[in-house]
């Protein structure tokens, strides 16, 4: 336990030592963007945190159907934790979005299907915390929880679609990235943004965990002191 | 009959059933006791198969319960003190509904004999929601056995039912044992507990503490046991929904 | 007993229960016209704008309904508990998902079926468009929302704050049901078939699939006690 907690401990020390350097990337390396200005720099790290908020709902997808066939609370701990840290990576895409769109766009949402499908998701995997905070019975939470992880994920797809169509009737709105010509240094922040914010949800995943496993230790004891 | 292996349930950090064997044969009258919290309703739960076991394995009829749930699901009645019933149906479409979720050939010619059977012919076309505790339960015991299972399970079946509603319960159960039904019934009442019964099981922790066949001569140990373990530590009341 | 036989009985079990009392019924229409009524008030009902988002307000007033009705048909199955009397008996839990996904899309389309011609009235709507495309377009699009729902349904009933807890679980994963709904209503009422109109078709066809086939998959995890 103390070996692992040790590990943990050397991994947030690295993950530190990366975000410091990712600003600096971001900040001083890369250069400013030619239409955009300043406000561009944002981009790295909301793009950072889109991805790692994707991957996270994509794990809990993963772990929901590993618990429903093993029934192995594991699972489970891992599933929530990554929910968490899923919808607070969503959050901060919520936020970094419209704080860029504002000056380069001029508007501060926008219905386009990337913009809107993070904000359904951010909306299903709220529902899915709130969801395992109803149930009682850890059994039975666990259970509920990974069908509706199942459910939420297969969901995006198609949430995605309908939402690109249904823009796609209104083609003023639609506004995509890909007016950013990147270039190599700003290839550099980003890649290494992402593997950084990658980093981190691991490590935060990994504490998560392990108050997970804290708490049901704790609840187990707590048993025994009753039983005694 | 009836067949358990090293039966185990675990329901958070907490093992309800601690590995429990039993064999069961047919036609016999079993009656469990136990303090508050001590399995017996997870027990029935799980042999009525609304309850996966955490492990062990649970024989009816000689075929193994997790094999093939459904086919076996329809040897077992329940009488359980949720009646299970809808309070919009009348009586006999209650009987008649879940005949037909049983595969009762002629469900309705059955139900109304069941109807007779417990002394509520008269309200067959009366909705449940117009029936006494009494009555109710009642209904109940007919749902239970309208499939004629060879198992009936029986979670405090008296909860709620006065003297004489009791009485007709009594001798219920009584004909279905003449009639060779294996019977399980939970209690919290020693002498109703007994008086049917070819023999009591004490659970207690998740374990079978005490397993005699009634007679003469055990009943006095049988009851030592059931006050040293069950009397005590219960409060009269029952807490579980 | 087959699969089907006793599917049909549960559904008949659900429809004499409901037909009763009629209480579900009446509140979900009551609550359907009640949503009109207050769009009515909120937008004025004879202005250009408030006809071209007519389709919107009509799937507004169904889905709310139609939640009532979920809501409402699982609480059912728990007064004296009776879905564990259901669960004990040999009948294969998909037949008491299937039954429901049934009994609830019989329940909306009767909804819908009073309540369409009053708010085509209330708001002075004459439709142009063909009532088969009409009638398909509800159908497919009930059925989305029905077959999913009915299956958060079944999860939130089983959780402490169940009334309150199906919107929010159902909502965000029904929005292709409820894009597409809108786009097809408008496009058939208007009596205008564009191109798009077929590829909303095959996003409902598509969500009615999955979302019947992987809640059938997954409803026996949700039905254990």
């Amino acid at each position: 336990m103390r070996e692992r907690g040790s590990w943990r401990l050397a991994l947030g020390w690295l993950v530190a030592l990366a975000l410091v350097v990712s600003l600096y990337l971001v900040f001083v390396y890369a250069p400013t963007e030619r239409t955009m200005g300043d406000i561009q720099r944002m981009f790295y790290w909301h793009v950072a945190t889109a991805w790692n908020a994707f991957l996270a709902f994509f794990v809990v997808f993963v772990m929901s159907l590993l618990y429903l066939f093993t029934g192995s609370r594991r699972w489970d701990i891992v599933a929530v934790s990554s929910a968490e840290i899923g919808v607070m990576f969503t959050t901060l895409v919520l936020i970094t979005g419209p704080l860029w769109a504002r000056p380069v766009w001029g508007i501060w949402w926008t219905w386009d299907a990337r913009l809107t499908t993070t904000l359904i998701l951010w909306f299903i995997y709220v529902a899915y915390l709130v969801l395992r905070a109803a149930v009682e019975g850890r059994e039975q939470q666990a259970r509920f929880a990974a069908v509706f992880g199942i459910i939420g994920f297969v969901d995006v797809p198609i949430v995605y679609m309908s939402i690109h169509w249904w823009r796609g009737q209104h083609p003023e709105a639609v506004i995509t990235t890909s007016g950013i010509s990147l270039s190599p240094e700003m290839l550099v922040a980003l890649i290494f943004s992402v593997l950084t914010f990658t980093a981190l949800y691991a490590y935060l995943l990994l504490q998560r965990i392990a108050a997970e496993r804290l708490a049901d230790e704790v609840g187990k004891l707590k048993e025994r002191a009753r039983n005694a | 009959m009836i067949v358990l292996r090293g039966l185990r349930k675990r329901l958070g950090a907490r093992d309800v059933l601690a590995g429990i064997d039993l064999e069961v044969p047919r036609g016999q009258f079993v009656t469990i006791f136990g303090p508050n919290g001590a399995g017996k309703t997870t027990l029935l739960r799980i042999l009525s198969g609304l309850m996966r076991p955490s492990g062990g394995d649970v024989y009816l009829g000689g075929a193994r319960l997790e094999d093939d749930s459904v086919a076996l699901r329809a040897m077992v009645g329940v009488v359980s003190h949720h009646t299970y019933l809808y309070d919009d149906l009348t009586a006999l479409e209650n009987l008649v509904f879940y005949g037909k979720m049983y595969g009762v050939k002629d469900a309705p010619e059955r139900a109304r004999r069941l109807l007779e059977e417990v002394g509520l012919s008269v309200f067959a076309h009366d909705p449940v929601r117009t029936f006494s505790r009494g009555m109710q339960q009642k209904l109940a015991i007919a749902r239970a056995v309208i499939h004629e299972p060879e198992v009936l399970l029986a979670d405090e079946p008296y909860t709620g039912l006065d003297r004489r509603a009791g009485e007709v319960l009594t001798g219920l159960l009584r004909r279905f044992k003449e009639r060779g039904v294996t019977i399980l019934m939970v209690n919290h009442d020693f002498d109703q507990g007994v008086a049917l019964a070819d023999r009591v099981i004490i659970l207690a922790g998740g374990r079978v503490a005490l397993d005699e066949l009634v007679t003469s001569e055990s009943l006095r140990l049988i009851r030592e046991r059931y006050e040293e373990l069950v009397g005590g530590k219960y409060a009269g009341v029952d807490q579980k929904q | 007993m087959s699969f089907l036989s006793k599917v049909l009985a549960l559904v008949e079990k659900d429809f004499r229960a409901e037909f009763r009392t009629k209480e579900m019924l009446s509140v979900m229409l009551i609550f359907a016209l009640l949503v009109v009524v207050i769009f009515g008030f909120a937008f004025n009902p004879t202005s250009q704008v408030t006809r071209k988002i007519f389709p919107g307000i009509l799937w507004v007033a169904f889905f709310f309904a139609g939640v009532l009705g979920l809501n409402h048909s699982f609480t059912r199955e728990r007064y004296n508990q009776a879905l564990h009397g259901l669960m004990i008996a040999p009948v294969d839990r998909s037949a008491l998902y299937f039954s429901k996904v049934l009994s609830n899309m019989a329940f909306m389309l009767i909804v819908e079926l009073v309540a369409t011609p009053v708010f085509l009235v209330f708001f002075d709507y004459s439709p142009a468009g063909r009532l088969p495309g009409l009638v398909s377009v509800v159908l497919l699009a009930t059925f989305g929302f029905v077959a999913v729902g009915t299956f958060l349904a079944a999860l939130a009933a089983n959780t402490r704050t169940s009334q309150i807890l199906l919107p929010i679980l159902l909502f965000p994963v029904v929005v292709p049901v409820v894009i597409a709904a809108v786009q097809l209503t408008a496009a058939t009422l208007a009596g205008s078939s564009t191109a798009s109109f077929a590829a909303w078709l095959r996003v409902l066809v598509v969500y009615d699939i999955i979302f019947l086939v992987v809640p059938f998959l997954l409803f026996d995890y949700l039905l254990e006690v």
